[in-house]
């Protein structure tokens, strides 16, 4: 792998561009590897780096249905923040902030980190009194959150309405201000060349269809489109597919996947400095790099694998953006889309090892996973390669469900869906 | 926007008028204090979540207010049918080769 730097830019630039290298090639599938992942997202191809990077496997196959980063990494909204309630959430979900700060220069890769603040806001006194929990516990967590007047909050966010005579005036807000966002299409981009650099092949176009298993009933490898392919171990990160995938190992799964869509404006030029979010009125957005508002709306109601929802709840988000935003009514959308998001009855992800011996899975992100992609790589890979979950994911068991150790998040979403 | 045939009001009315109510034909254990913790798991939490046909209940909450069953295909989200609660799981179902 050439090192991207100003050096290899000016370097280039004297012979007309034509040094440049394939960020990562397209092999085709060996017979066998130690470590197979399904779905190369931003959470398969963080835990393929890690699995190379920090526990030296790098005898690893990333298996991709369509093209890498083209499910929910590149259809979410690309906000990172960590202000979540519980212990354990915020475990998980800060270690993932701690590895954005720093991971552009890791990755040798810009993925565009901004912190530029997430500003959460609060309309009557209940939310007052959800706030204002929620940045005690993460201050006691150490995870950095505080509480504003209104007029602290329009001094930090100047397009802000905080007028009394608002229909639903700002009566406060909670502000993350290490949480902004990166671009999301650059973090799978990064990832996968950075693991394709340390020898894990990423095969694309090549879909699941079975996992075969030996007559213990411990994995033995999966089949694809493209025939079979062994492994001892199989790490299934495949987001709003993960029932699928998980079936045909004939485990079950306290999951449900839904349609989430999101939205952007026409670009133009930089007029809103950080992320706001508000639960009370189902709205949030920021304005990404190239200028576009990205504003995320809600999920359907309705189990779909169709990667598209009804445009009522697209309608629903804008009329409360344009209720506490009036500069944006006349603002054009560009575009919209929909991605399949796996919700677990609690709302929290699961990571952890299966019943079935060499299968592990990363699923259940919900609503919310982009922000945890690092973290999330990072605690999954040490899962794989240790067989046993780092402290930060051992909470985040597949049995819980049966204990009823849940980790009830519901209630910390930045926005209700 | 969906558009859901009622089978009390028989008409086809807006999905703005239902409520999803989730999975159909999950029967509630008579006596729930008594199943293992593995049975409450499975009747609780864990969900079919199919890719294709699915069972599902919904409730036309500004209509009739009534629950009733439909069957579904997750990938193009078009009905198959719509049947009204009680009735058994349908077994064939109308247009569908698998």
């Amino acid at each position: 792998m050439k090192k991207y730097s100003v050096f290899a830019i000016a370097r280039e630039a004297m012979r007309g561009h034509k040094g440049w290298e394939e960020q990562w090639p397209s092999p085709e599938p060996k017979k066998s590897y130690d470590v197979i992942i399904v779905g190369a997202g931003g959470h398969g191809l963080a835990t393929a780096y890690y699995l190379a990077k920090e526990h030296g496997i790098t005898n690893v196959g990333v298996i991709e249905k369509g093209w890498l980063g083209g499910g929910n990494t590149g259809r979410n909204t690309t906000i990172i923040r960590s202000n979540y309630l519980y212990d354990e959430s915020a475990g998980i979900y800060d270690h993932a902030v701690k590895l954005w700060d720093g991971l552009s220069q890791d990755l040798n890769y810009n993925v565009m980190y901004s912190a530029r603040g997430v500003m959460m806001l609060a309309h009557n006194v209940h939310d007052i009194q959800v706030l204002k929990r929620h940045v005690h516990a993460n201050r006691l967590n150490g995870i950095d959150n505080e509480w504003l007047t209104p007029e602290e909050a329009k001094a930090y966010c100047p397009p802000l309405n905080i007028s009394r005579n608002a229909r639903y005036p700002v009566v406060g807000a909670a502000l993350q201000r290490r949480g902004g966002t990166a671009r999301h299409d650059a973090v799978a981009w990064g990832y996968a060349r950075g693991a394709a650099a340390r020898g894990v092949d990423i095969i694309q176009n090549c879909e699941v269809t079975g996992i075969r298993r030996d007559t213990s009933g411990a994995v033995t490898g999966v089949e694809t489109s493209k025939g079979f392919i062994g492994a001892r171990k199989v790490g299934v990160v495949a987001a709003g597919h993960s029932s699928v995938i998980m079936q045909m190992a004939d485990v079950r799964m306290p999951l449900e996947s839904y349609p989430l869509q999101a939205l952007v404006s026409e670009p133009v030029k930089p007029v809103f400095p950080c992320v706001v979010m508000s639960n009370t009125v189902h709205a949030y957005i920021s304005q990404s790099d190239k200028g576009e508002l990205v504003i995320g709306a809600g999920t359907d109601q309705y189990v779909s694998y169709s990667q598209t929802g009804g445009l009522h709840i697209l309608t629903h988000t804008l009329d409360a953006i344009c209720e506490m935003f009036p500069m944006f009514t006349r603002m054009k959308m560009l575009r919209s889309w929909g991605g399949i998001v796996d919700v677990t009855p609690d709302r929290s992800p699961i990571l952890a090892k299966t019943p079935v011996k060499g299968l592990y899975v990363n699923c259940g992100w919900g609503t919310g996973g982009f922000k945890a992609t690092p973290g999330s790589g990072h605690v999954f890979a040490h899962t794989i390669a240790r067989d046993e979950p780092h402290a930060i994911n051992a909470p985040f068991t597949i049995e819980r469900f049966r204990s009823g150790r849940l980790i009830d998040e519901a209630a910390a979403a930045a926005v209700a869906h | 926007m969906l558009l859901i045939r009622c089978p009390y009001c028989e008409e086809e009315r807006p999905e703005l008028e239902f409520r999803n109510a989730g999975e159909a034909h999950i029967a509630r254990p008579t006596d729930i204090a008594a199943i293992s913790d593995d049975d409450f798991e499975k009747f609780f939490f864990i969900r079919a979540n199919p890719k294709g046909i699915i069972y599902e209940r919904w409730r036309h909450v500004h209509g009739c207010a009534r629950f009733f069953n439909a069957v579904r295909d997750t990938v193009s989200d078009k009905f198959v049918m719509t049947y009204k609660a009680g009735e058994p799981k349908p077994s064939k179902l109308p247009g569908v080769s698998k």
